[in-house]
């Protein structure tokens, strides 16, 4: 209810018990859902209503869900969660591969979802003017972005988050652990695959050499720290 | 050929070495020799001929065990010392046959030739009398009759051309000189004719006697074989000679060399053609049987779709046939299993899955009316908490049964880093202590000066040790619970030790039993779902590691969790006894909390826990831990005694437990071995029993 705006979700989910659940609960803290039950119109019904979040459930008739994640993401880097019965090592790291930002297992507690999305949520209500430099590479905070010798990089918000996470204390080793706390909001310790998968899809658009990575570097043993500037 | 020599040269060593020690009679020796008992070992005597043996038998050593192992060289070497032995013994026979019919037809030549000698001689002899008539001196007789007799030799032998000759001596005892020996062809007439032929012919002058024997030559030929056919004659004085007629067996002897050689050289083909013929033969058969048994192992070693070639319809194609039917079958059958237990897993998990869904809704649902509940009357109201408790319940049970389906599946997988075990305690211990707060417990960590790291699954130590230190603090009555750290040698270990009722005599391995309830009469304070700490065992497996517990009734427990320091390293010891240091035996008191005495071994199984839980000095546990918290991470600093207080079952339902205490010294490794795998299907079993029989249990751990 902070502004009109930032409430608007979307819920792709073909149980109509679960998604009129989901929409009382949502619509009980606030956010503004809207409802589409197949994977084949999930992409118009994203078009259309252009919400500020993404809820999808795994499996869904028509397309599957991990393939409407690969096409939300590609035309836009809105924050999707996904709704897994699975928390199965494979179904998530595909998930998330394909472009998930976080998951959450059902069952789940109202209050437990109702976090994941303010926490999806919460980066673009504190914008600070900074400007941040890690590696050869430029971060515009308030503008959000991250350029290299000039040229853009285009950055899902999460993949950001993680990169200002990293950049703003460079000296700092950020176990897997803290990582999930900043950018993802987990209080308690949760899935560190999350941070892995982002990890390897935030290398593979700023690393010159994801193989040989330099802006985000591995502590063995420990977890991840900036490059040197 | 290789088989023959192979054969028969551990037989020359087996014979020779046999004899010296006299084991059996030689029938036997070969025998043994075959089943290798000989070369084996079978010498008792003096080290020297031991000696002597084990050098002879060395180099023998491969080529027994290849006659061991190999039918187509037994069967060959067989087949050729079988054919060997017929080819001689034929040989024998039919050059038998040759000899005799070739001798036959010249014996009866020659006493032919011979009688018709000796009559020609006596009538020379009778003519020549009366031409001589009866007026002439002795002396000129003598000189007559010399030349008569070398005459006679002359006419003699010339009527055989050189196919005998004739030899003429004196009468035995006859030593008047003019009658000497007289020979054609250039034949020693005294060594040529053997004295026994002479005595023969001398002691009957009727018959004509003959013998085999050798002609020698004057003239330097060699000798040869011959028969000698001699009589008696009067020359014409009518004094008695010698008349020999010798008939060489050069012939014969030529002929019969020349079956021999024919024989021979049939003899060697036939044999060496037979074991060819053997080595072709079994090669068929064996080749397909070897066949089989390299398939049949690649079956056993999983291959299921391994199959015999098969050509034609003999008896070798049947096996093969039959060979690839049973293959199949069974192939059909595992995958049948397979397939059926994949099903069941598959089952499981969707069951698990397709529950999620509305058990989300069911889950928000109850939620939110929760959250409403202070607008609802009483009943209601209460009625919404207990619906929300009780999803939770439900919800842990079914991620239980999700994670355990997995475990079942072999598709748990291990996702092992280095970790430092003290954060993950630390994370436990402050994730437990709300719990703790509302026990009245304190948890104690010790052991956590220096780093303990290992190559783990934070995820699952972590769930392992939460599971741990919660049951600890929820059975630990309000007393101190321990959390002890401990490296040492290749193996990181974490026990969670609490005072509070402990656990019977075989508890230790039933607690780790699926839906295992401990004490049917306590009340249930948090829900456990019954599968935490089988879940917690296959995690600590699926690190290569081992989950243990110890108790005693009343003195509380203790379970330790041992974990290779490197992955895929097996472990051999842990750095923390499993039976604790200040136990009721390692501290010498009986079971009631009392110092041992008196016999109390029949009643400590009936003690009541209750009573020793409240009525032994409460804080008594607690106070030579606290003496002596010791630095944990030495293993040697933590002794143990052999003495035995707490009862144990029979046959050992407790090996882990059992390894553990009676290890005196924890830095030996191999006294604390038992994994828990061992324990592990007899605790499901008696899991299972116990669990029907006390059905509606409430206190799980």
């Amino acid at each position: 209810m902070m502004s009109f705006m930032k409430g608007r979700v979307l819920v792709v989910d073909d149980d109509t018990a679960l998604a009129e659940m989901l929409g009382i609960v949502l619509r009980g803290e606030g956010f503004e859902p809207s409802f589409v039950a197949d994977g084949d119109k999930a992409l118009a019904a994203f078009r259309e209503s252009k919400p500020d979040l993404v809820l999808l459930d795994l499996m869904l008739p028509g397309r599957d869900g991990i393939e409407v994640c690969r096409l939300i993401r590609a035309e836009s880097g809105v924050p999707i969660v996904m709704l897994t019965a699975k928390s199965d090592t494979v179904d998530v790291v595909v998930g998330l591969e394909s472009g998930a930002d976080d998951y959450i297992v059902k069952p789940f507690k109202p209050k437990e979802l109702v976090a994941r999305i303010r926490a999806r949520l919460r980066r673009s209500e504190e914008p600070a003017p900074e400007q941040l430099a890690i590696g050869d590479l430029v971060i515009d905070v308030a503008g959000h972005s991250v350029k290299r010798e000039g040229q853009s990089i285009a950055l899902t918000p999460l993949e950001f988050d993680l990169l200002v996470a990293l950049a703003r204390k460079p000296w700092q080793v950020f176990t897997r652990e803290v990582l999930l706390e900043q950018v993802w909001g987990y209080r308690h310790a949760a899935d560190t695959r999350l941070v892995n998968v982002h990890v390897q899809r935030l290398r593979s658009k700023v690393e010159k050499d994801p193989e040989r990575p330099e802006i985000v570097v591995t502590v063995r043993g420990v977890g991840y720290k900036a490059g040197p500037s | 050929m290789s088989g023959d020599s192979a054969a028969s040269s551990p037989g020359r060593t087996g014979a020779s070495t046999g004899r010296p020690v006299g084991r059996g009679p030689g029938g036997s020796r070969w025998g043994r020799f075959f089943e290798g008992g000989l070369l084996q070992g079978g010498v008792q005597g003096s080290p020297v001929l031991r000696l002597f043996m084990r050098w002879v038998r060395r180099p023998l050593l491969p080529v027994m065990r290849l006659w061991r192992r190999n039918i187509q060289l037994k069967v060959v070497a067989t087949t050729l010392l079988m054919s060997l032995g017929v080819v001689l013994l034929l040989g024998f026979v039919v050059i038998g046959q040759v000899r005799n019919g070739l001798l036959d037809a010249k014996v009866k030549a020659s006493q032919s030739q011979a009688t018709g000698g000796f009559a020609s001689a006596k009538q020379k002899a009778d003519t020549a009398f009366t031409a001589n008539g009866d007026d002439g001196a002795d002396d000129r007789a003598n000189q007559n009759v010399s030349s008569w007799m070398g005459d006679l030799v002359e006419s003699l032998s010339s009527g055989g051309q050189g196919a005998f000759d004739v030899v003429t001596l004196p009468a035995v005892g006859d030593d008047s000189g003019g009658r000497g020996s007289r020979a054609s062809g250039g034949v020693d007439p005294t060594t040529s004719v053997p004295e026994d032929l002479r005595e023969r012919v001398d002691s009957d002058s009727s018959m004509a006697a003959q013998k085999y024997t050798r002609i020698q030559y004057t003239n330097g030929d060699e000798s040869q074989p011959a028969l000698i056919i001699g009589k008696q004659v009067d020359d014409p004085n009518d004094d008695p000679y010698q008349l020999y007629y010798l008939f060489p067996l050069t012939q014969e002897e030529k002929s019969l060399s020349l079956v021999k050689g024919t024989l021979a050289t049939a003899g060697l083909f036939v044999v060496v053609l037979l074991g060819a013929i053997a080595w072709l033969v079994v090669r068929q058969v064996v080749t397909p049987v070897r066949m089989a048994a390299g398939i049949a192992e690649r079956l056993s070693a999983g291959r299921l779709q391994e199959r015999m070639k098969v050509t034609g319809e003999d008896d070798i194609a049947r096996l093969g046939e039959a060979f690839n039917k049973m293959a199949q079958n069974l192939q059909l059958k595992i995958q049948q299993l397979e397939d059926l237990s994949r099903m069941q897993r598959r089952f499981v998990s969707d069951v698990s899955h397709e529950l999620r869904t509305p058990l989300t809704t069911v889950r928000m649902a109850a939620d939110v009316i929760h959250d409403a509940r202070e607008d609802f009357d009483p009943v209601t109201a209460r009625s919404a908490e207990l619906l929300a408790d009780q999803l939770d319940r439900f919800e842990s049970l079914l991620a239980d049964l999700l994670e355990i389906s997995r475990f079942d599946a072999g598709a748990a997988a291990l996702e092992a880093e280095p970790i430092d075990l003290r954060e993950v305690v630390q994370r436990v211990v402050s994730g437990a202590a709300p719990l703790a707060e509302r026990k009245g417990t304190r948890i104690q960590v010790l052991g956590d000066q220096q780093p303990v790291v290992a190559e783990a699954d934070a995820r699952r130590v972590e769930r392992v040790l939460r599971n741990l230190v919660v049951n600890a603090v929820e059975h630990g009555e309000g007393k101190d619970v321990v959390v002890k750290l401990a490296s040492a040698g290749g193996a990181v270990a974490v026990a969670v030790r609490d005072y509070g009722v402990g656990l019977k005599p075989g508890e230790a391995t039933r607690v780790f039993s699926r839906f295992w309830r401990a004490d049917p009469a306590r009340a249930r304070t948090t829900g456990g779902t019954g599968l935490g700490l089988s879940i917690a065992l296959e995690d600590a497996r699926l690190h290569g590691g081992w989950l243990q517990a110890w108790g005693e009734p009343g003195g509380g427990s203790q379970f330790r969790l041992t974990l290779p320091r490197t992955a895929d390293e097996p472990l051999r010891g842990s750095p923390i006894p499993l039976e604790p240091k200040d136990s009721r035996r390692n501290r010498g008191l009986n079971d009631a909390g009392l110092p041992r005495g008196a016999g109390d071994g029949e009643k400590r199984a009936t003690v009541p826990v209750q009573t020793a839980g409240e009525q032994a000095p409460a804080r008594a546990p607690l106070a030579p831990r606290l003496n002596a918290a010791p630095p944990t991470a030495d293993p040697t600093a933590l002794p143990g005694n052999g003495a035995r207080v707490v009862p144990r079952p029979t046959g050992g339902a407790r090996p882990a437990d059992d390894g553990a205490a009676d290890a005196p010294s924890q830095g030996d490794p191999s006294g604390d071995a038992p994994t828990p795998e061992a324990p592990a299907p007899d605790a499901r079993n008696a899991g299972s029993e116990d669990r029907s029989k006390q059905g509606e249990a409430s206190r799980g751990r």
